[in-house]
């Protein structure tokens, strides 16, 4: 039987409601919901692809103990006892809970309140850290507390948008859509992107700003003494509702006098400076959206500052289409931040600092143990570990050996740390590869809770399927375990709502308006309204029964006084720089169809189609000087002793992509790929620790790199039935097909034949050799199975993926193995590069009906081939395609 | 006043001329065509279909009876004596004597027998006609045959023989099957395929003498062995027919020897077909003899085109397996060499090329593309740009240079 089901996607922080289509315990299909304010229908390609990544043969589906299968009451057992022995003899701060913006809600509130009020220390961070928790300190610097403004409206509503470091259209493409679809109804309205990078964002801007890197503070700066300069300032709204204008304002003369010490120091010109600040000081409904180019820097709150700065100082802020507004990355991340989840902070937005604040928490808790301040954050928690302090961690839903600055560090970290446990839904990401004790977490579909989207909105996502294998929820494995430490009458859930109404309470809990984040409607909530939970923005209480769609337009801020500050800022440029050794600036982000370090969205064929491989962004002039040509291998080095071996510079190997979409100088890498999908192509392992002094989030934009050419003897694919567990090839990437595991790899001396034969010397090959072309493909069969395909030769060979995975999907016929090794389908012109992942459209047809069937424009390509008619993330692509051709050569 | 013009022979290549004759509707052309065979004009490469019982005698001639008649052809049973050129006429064995304007030469070629002492036994049989054919199927199932040659006519006699339960050794002189048209590997392949159908193969060995032993007969061959057979079977080559042309005078080396308009060295004769030589080669198979007929009647007819010679492409079935065979067999330098193959399915291609220029080209198994390389080879285009993608076969090569186009052929000098 077929069932509907509304839920909220898993990926960014939009947070866009979800229709699932399920049938027999599966998820079948799935589609945006119509009736959620966050995406009202529509989904991306990764949302569209989420009911494809729920396979469970990645699943890790038993808790393991020291490799070994348990139990749950073993593995509790073994998981309270480990941490208890460690507390008993190295203290409370011995232990740490490193968690994550993909945990829901619930399980948030049971990992603080176990570790803050029960354990006994602020040793919890998470992975938000490394996403917006500057953006957090500068929300909370500006209004006292970390308050989103407005909405997602506003984004439509605004004349003029100013994206600041981020690439909307990839990363969070529901809102671009919008944001286009509202400046297709309204021609004037304007978009400026501010970001190094000419990303397919900053294709469809009216104004692109590629400054400098990291002299973003110093553009705002520069902005606000202009606008002074020409009285453009809301002094009314200055006057009565914020401090520190003068102060502010000074700084901001200092450091950025003028529209040509803007320009010098941006590195913009003249005109791109003056543009930009004249329709800033033309429009008042302004909307500043910002994201990681601001967040992952030394100066990140800074930055953040001085983009609000501006808004304090137009007055435009709370008020329909006028705002700062930083997105999240997660999921969840804004659930973590409202109950607390982070280091630094307390619990539903009361403070270390009010010790009211800690004892108000600690008696609501009925807390054993209540920790007294603040804990390590990220980067600290896992030098705590290096160094031996921290004995014993928790990693929940996360990959740090991937995602953390000095990734190969961490990694090393964890490898000599006494008790490593993690909590995951996939069987193998680098880090649960690290873990003594392995807990089997439920995953989208099976978790049931809440998480809360950029624009403060509270969402359900449902359960819709039961867990895979053993699997269960974060928030249960958490109680059993403070069940088994002795707090079980403090952990009494049954149910994710018995979490959320006591996360509802403390919210509530003395506050009488105190504090913004009030969920005090929701206090008694059942299980049944639980259940049937409307999307709605916080506050939810009896002032805002139906939530708040925007705050601060009254001017009243939670500060001691109820002003705004506005803080003046010296910008510093990034900690790092470029020398004779390390030349490069080394920027790092993420793609348009992945997600994080790609433990789900790299089960989905469909996802990897459009950019399969890590490639190195590159300018043309800096390839051209180092003597390299698009897709030639390189090897990327950071500095120090970074490395995997302790003693070396970490190493970053893939093919160069000359583009000239980077500034000369500045090299671009994805941050998806893991050791379970590349030989070494963890961009964070390149990336130095440095933090922001008051956020503590790493400068992960931003490193300093070396670069050498790698010229492999041969290149090519290697399919495969299953992936390896030791890639034999020194560098490989690996794709996950739906009937078979593609290596790209890159050899020096390997005969794919040999290698064949000896792994399988019972096999009959088909073989395709041309010595003088340096030409092997070979094809391994096993009893008339197809076993292995292998094509090498000098430059990467033209092999289809989708074709190789679709032939192989179903049994080999006789006129198919004979193109097998061709790589492609005869007389069927290649598609080319995926382009368009929902309706899977290539490069190549898109040219050919630009060029042969005239289409010249988004939309008639959409009526030809459908690219771009479901999610748009392509559209931006699909223009610079259209641009590029129609150019007259 | 209307020309006469004489066809010597009736076989295949003399049917094709008339075929290609006919089709050009001359004016006040008699044509007459004369053979030595009971049965004319049949399709000689049918016999072996008739040897393995997959069709009869009869379908091997597909003109209708009052073909002939209706395009005013003479067909003369009979064997040409003499030709006596001053006077333009000819003289048949039972005397008659026929005046021609055109004497068009087809008497094709006779087996080549070995030179070993009983070859003139009653038990030896070549396989070119189909008195032979008819001699061949009266061998009764479980006799023993020795057949000698591994080229193509030896490995259908032999396979045939074999259907029909025929213990059938064949002796080949070389390493390894059809040597002149594959490569080792596939010929080792066809070998593994026919032996799979029955037929022992015996290679590097030749045969030194045939000894009668009783009703049978014995192979001695070169390597020692002896093998009692009731029928041997010669297919180690064939030898043009050219008596009557050197008996005339004409010049002739292996063959009668023709220019590019296929005129001997008396213009008012031409010949054609394995009785021909062209620019010093003699063809055997049908394609290009086709094609000589096809240059030729339309050169008699019109006065128009020439032959420049056929670029040698071997497509067939050799007892159902297909292959295929062009220009080189072997690369002189290994980097030329560009090599596919199946091992599961007996599947192979091989590519020679030169300059970036395909020079040859051997394929078993799967042959579709086989006219492809052909015309690449002809045609000489540089494959540099598809080299990684040659071996796949036409659909992959589709930024080639469009395929031959027919142009009319230059009007002769």
């Amino acid at each position: 039987m077929k069932r509907q089901q509304e839920t909220t996607c898993a990926y960014c922080g939009v947070g866009c409601g979800v229709q699932a289509t399920v049938q027999d315990d599966a998820v079948i299909a799935v589609a945006g919901s119509p009736g959620h304010p966050a995406n009202r229908g529509r989904l991306c390609v990764k949302g569209s692809a989420l009911h494809e990544t729920l396979d469970h043969s990645a699943r890790l589906l038993h808790p393991e103990v020291g490799g070994q299968r348990v139990d749950w009451p073993q593995a509790i057992q073994a998981v309270a006892e480990g941490l208890q022995d460690t507390i008993r003899r190295h203290g409370p701060d011995s232990v740490a809970f490193y968690v994550s913006g993909q945990l829901l809600t619930e399980d948030y509130y049971v990992a603080n309140k176990l570790m803050k009020g029960f354990i006994g220390s602020g040793n919890i961070d998470t992975n938000s850290r490394l996403c917006m928790s500057s953006a957090v300190s500068a929300y909370k610097r500006a209004f006292g507390t970390d308050t989103v403004p407005g909405n997602y409206e506003d984004l439509e509503q605004a004349d003029l948008l100013i994206l600041v470091g981020s690439n909307a259209a990839w990363t969070h493409p529901v809102l671009f859509q919008r944001m286009q679809a509202a400046r297709q109804k309204h021609p004037d309205k304007r978009m400026v992107v501010i970001d190094p990078r000419r990303t397919a964002t900053a294709g469809s801007a009216d104004l692109h700003l590629p400054l400098r890197p990291g002299t973003d503070a110093v553009l705002f700066n520069g902005l606000l003494a202009w606008l002074a300069e020409h009285g453009h300032l809301d002094e009314d709204f200055l006057t009565r509702h914020t401090e520190g204008l003068t102060a502010t304002l000074s700084m901001a003369r200092r450091t950025a006098a003028s529209v040509a010490s803007v320009a010098e120091q941006c590195g913009l010109t003249l005109e791109q400076v003056e543009t930009f600040f004249r329709w800033v000081a033309a429009t008042p409904r302004t909307v500043t959206f910002y994201s990681m180019g601001i967040n992952q820097s030394t100066s990140g709150v800074d930055k953040a500052n001085a983009i609000i700065n501006l808004h304090l100082a137009t007055g435009r802020i709370g008020k329909p289409g006028a705002a700062p507004f930083s997105i999240t990355g997660q999921p969840n991340a804004m659930g973590g931040r409202e109950v607390g989840g982070l280091a630094n902070q307390l619990a539903a937005h009361m403070e270390w600092d009010d010790p009211a604040a800690v004892e108000r928490v600690a008696r609501f808790w009925g807390a054993s143990s209540m920790a007294s301040g603040p804990g390590a954050t990220a980067t600290e928690l896992f030098e705590h570990i290096e160094q031996g302090q921290i004995r014993a961690v928790w990693i929940m839903a996360t990959n740090p050996v991937v995602s953390m600055p000095e990734a190969d560090r961490v990694r090393r970290a964890l490898q000599q740390c006494d008790l490593v446990i993690v909590s995951d839904c996939m069987a193998h990401t680098d880090t649960l590869d690290l873990a003594h004790i392995r807990l089997p977490a439920t995953g989208w579909s099976e978790k049931d809770g809440t998480v809360t989207n950029s624009e403060r909105r509270i969402s359900r996502q449902r359960a819709l399927v039961p867990a895979a294998g053993e699997a269960r929820h974060d928030w249960w494995i958490m109680s059993q375990v403070a069940a088994a430490m002795g707090w079980g009458d403090r952990f009494q859930y049954r149910q994710p709502v018995d979490v959320f109404r006591e996360h509802a309470q403390l919210t509530a809990y003395e506050n009488e308006g105190q504090r913004d984040l009030d969920l005090g409607a929701w206090a008694d909530i059942t299980a049944a309204e639980y259940d049937a939970l409307t999307p709605l923005q916080w506050p939810v209480n009896a002032q805002w029964p139906m939530g708040r769609p925007r705050f601060f337009a009254d001017g009243q801020f939670h500060t001691p006084n109820g002003r705004a500050r506005l803080i003046p800022i010296h910008p510093r440029t990034p900690q790092s720089s470029q020398d004779a050794q390390q030349p490069y600036r080394l920027n790092t982000g993420r793609l348009r169809d992945q997600w994080h370090t790609m433990t789900r969205t790299g089960i989905a064929a469909r996802l990897t189609s459009h950019i399969s491989e890590p490639r190195v962004s590159m300018h043309p002039d800096d390839a051209a000087r180092e003597q390299l040509q698009d897709g030639d291998w390189v090897s990327i080095r950071g500095s120090g002793t970074s490395g995997a071996d302790g003693k070396t510079a970490s190493e970053f190997c893939a093919r160069i992509d000359c583009t000239r979409d980077q500034r000369p100088g500045e090299l671009f890498v994805p941050i998806h790929w893991t050791r379970q999908y590349a030989s070494q192509a963890v961009a964070s392992s390149l990336v130095p620790g440095h933090v922001d002094p008051i956020s503590g989030q790493p400068e992960l934009k931003h490193a300093v790199v070396s670069v050498s050419p790698w010229t492999p003897s041969r290149q090519g694919f290697c399919w495969l039935p299953q992936a390896l567990a030791d890639p034999p090839w020194p560098a490989w990437i690996r794709r996950d097909l739906s009937g078979g595991t593609l290596y790209q790899i890159a050899v020096e001396a390997f005969s794919g034949r040999e290698w064949l034969q000896q792994r399988w010397p019972a096999a009959q090959f088909q073989s395709f050799v041309d010595a003088y072309a340096e030409t092997e493909r070979v094809a391994a069969f096993l009893d008339g199975r197809l076993s292995a395909v292998i094509w090498l030769q000098p430059r990467l060979p033209e092999v289809n993926p989708e074709w190789v995975d679709q032939l192989l999907a179903a049994e080999l016929e006789t006129a198919d193995r004979r193109d097998l090794l061709a790589g492609r389908s005869g007389g069927v012109a290649d598609p080319g590069p995926i382009v368009c992942s929902c309706y899977q459209v290539g490069r190549n047809e898109i040219q050919s009906a630009i060029g042969e069937q005239g289409c010249r424009s988004v939309q008639a390509l959409g009526q030809s081939l459908r690219c771009g008619t479901n999610c748009g993330s392509c559209i931006p692509e699909l223009k610079t395609l259209l641009e590029r051709q129609q150019q007259p050569v | 006043m209307r020309q006469r013009w004489i066809i010597v022979g009736h076989g295949m290549v003399a049917m094709r001329l008339l075929r290609e004759i006919v089709a050009l509707r001359p004016e006040q052309v008699q044509l007459v065509c004369i053979g030595e065979e009971a049965l004319p004009g049949y399709s000689r490469i049918g016999l072996s279909d008739v040897l393995a019982g997959k069709r009869d005698i009869d379908s091997l001639q597909d003109v209708a009876t009052d073909w002939y008649e209706r395009h005013d052809i003479q067909s003369l049973h009979g064997r040409v004596v003499t030709i006596d050129r001053p006077r333009k006429r000819v003289t048949l064995a039972d005397g008659n004597i026929l005046h021609y304007d055109r004497l068009l030469l087809a008497t094709g070629s006779a087996p080549r027998l070995p030179d070993v002492p009983g070859i003139d036994l009653p038990q030896v049989r070549p396989f070119r006609t189909v008195e032979d054919v008819c001699s061949l199927l009266a061998v009764a199932p479980g006799s023993r045959a020795v057949v000698l040659g591994g080229g193509l006519l030896g490995l259908e006699a032999a396979v045939g023989l074999a259907g029909r339960g025929v213990e059938v050794t064949l002796v080949h002189r070389e390493g390894w099957l059809m040597n002149r048209q594959l490569d080792r590997q596939a010929g080792d392949w066809l070998e593994e395929a026919l032996a799979q159908r029955g037929v022992r193969f015996l290679k590097n060995t030749e045969a030194a003498a045939i000894e009668p032993e009783g009703a049978a007969c014995r192979v001695d061959l070169v390597s020692g062995e002896r093998l009692p057979a009731d029928v041997v079977v010669p297919a180690i080559g064939i030898v043009p027919r050219v008596d009557l042309a050197r008996d005339a005078g004409l010049e002739v080396g292996r063959g009668v020897v023709v220019n590019d308009w296929l005129q001997t060295s008396d213009a008012a004769i031409c010949a054609l077909g394995e009785c021909a030589e062209h620019r010093g080669t003699g063809y055997g198979l049908v394609a290009p003899l086709y094609e000589q007929a096809r240059v030729l009647a339309r050169q008699l007819v019109t006065g128009q085109g020439s032959y420049t010679g056929s670029a040698v492409s071997t497509q067939l079935k050799v007892s159902g397996v297909p292959v295929f065979s062009a220009g080189a067999v072997e690369a002189e330098d290994p980097n030329d060499l560009i090599v596919w193959r199946d091992e599961a399915h007996r599947e192979y291609r091989k590519l020679i090329l030169r300059n970036n220029r395909l020079v040859g080209a051997v394929l078993f198994g799967d042959v579709r593309d086989g006219q492809f390389y052909q015309d690449l080879i002809e045609r000489q285009v540089d494959v540099s740009t598809v080299r990684q993608t040659l071996v796949f076969g036409a659909a992959f090569c589709t930024e080639l240079p469009a395929q031959k186009i027919e142009i009319p052929e230059q009007v002769a000098a």
